[in-house]
C-alpha cells in the first residue's frame, strides 16, 4: 500500500485509546455490523474514535491491507487489531472485551 | 430462493473452506433473505452468509489468526462476491 495512506492510517490508529474503523457514524451507522459494534462499545463505556470508511476510499481499501482484514468494522485498542464485528461479539460476550479495556486502561467514556 | 436450494455461491464457500481446513464440522447457512432491500444486497439471493467450522487446524491459534485462516480460505469471494459473513471458528471441543 502507499506510504502516504500508510501513515495518514497510522495517525488515525493512534489518534485514541480506541479507534473503530466503520461504515457511517455512530448516530448514523450505514451498516448492521457497524451498528453492532457501536452498541458494544457505547454499553463498554469507553471513549473511542470511530473512522467512516464511506467517506475515504483510500482508507476504505486501505485499512484491508494494513490490518490483513477484509472487513469493516475493524476495533483498534491502543494501536492494536483486536477484530472485526464477530470477534467483538465473542469477545464481548465471554467479558473479554472489558477485561482487555480494563487491562489496557483505556480512557472511559465522559 | 428457498431454503433447501443451495446457490453456487454457497457451495463455493463449502469447497473452498472443506479444501483448506479439513473441518470436523462445517454448517455454511445463507442469510440473505433477511437482508432483503439493505445495503449490501445485489439481487442475486447470496450476499449474506453465516459459517460455522470446527477445524484441528484451529488449535493454539487466537481469534483474528483464526478468522485470517476462513478468509485467506474464500479469497477473492469475501472480495468480489460476498457482502457479508459472520464467522464462527472453533477447534474440536471447544
Amino acid at each position: 500500500m502507499a506510504e502516504d495512506v500508510k501513515n495518514r492510517i497510522d495517525t488515525m490508529v493512534n489518534k485514541k485509546d480506541v479507534v473503530l474503523f466503520m461504515k457511517g457514524t455512530p448516530l448514523f451507522p450505514q451498516c448492521g455490523f457497524s451498528s453492532r459494534a457501536i452498541a458494544i462499545l457505547d454499553h463498554l463505556g469507553v471513549d473511542y474514535d470511530s473512522v467512516d470508511v464511506l467517506q475515504d476510499m483510500e482508507v476504505r481499501q486501505g485499512i484491508k491491507t494494513y490490518s490483513d482484514w477484509p472487513t469493516i468494522p475493524q476495533l483498534y485498542v491502543k494501536g492494536e487489531f483486536v477484530g472485526g464485528s464477530d470477534i467483538m461479539m465473542e469477545m464481548y460476550e465471554a467479558g473479554e472485551l472489558k477485561s482487555l479495556m480494563d487491562e489496557k486502561s483505556v480512557a472511559r467514556a465522559e | 430462493m428457498t431454503q433447501d436450494s443451495k446457490g453456487p455461491v454457497q457451495a463455493e464457500i463449502e469447497t473452498r473452506l472443506s479444501a483448506a481446513l479439513s473441518p470436523t464440522h462445517l454448517a455454511v447457512s445463507n442469510d440473505s433473505a433477511q437482508h432483503r432491500g439493505h445495503a449490501g444486497d445485489d439481487g442475486s439471493g447470496e450476499s449474506h452468509f453465516s459459517v460455522v467450522v470446527e477445524s484441528a487446524a484451529f488449535e493454539g491459534k487466537t481469534r483474528v489468526e483464526r478468522q485470517r485462516m476462513v478468509n485467506r480460505a474464500l479469497g477473492d469471494l469475501m472480495d468480489e462476491r460476498v457482502h457479508a459473513m459472520q464467522i464462527k471458528a472453533r477447534a474440536p471441543g471447544e
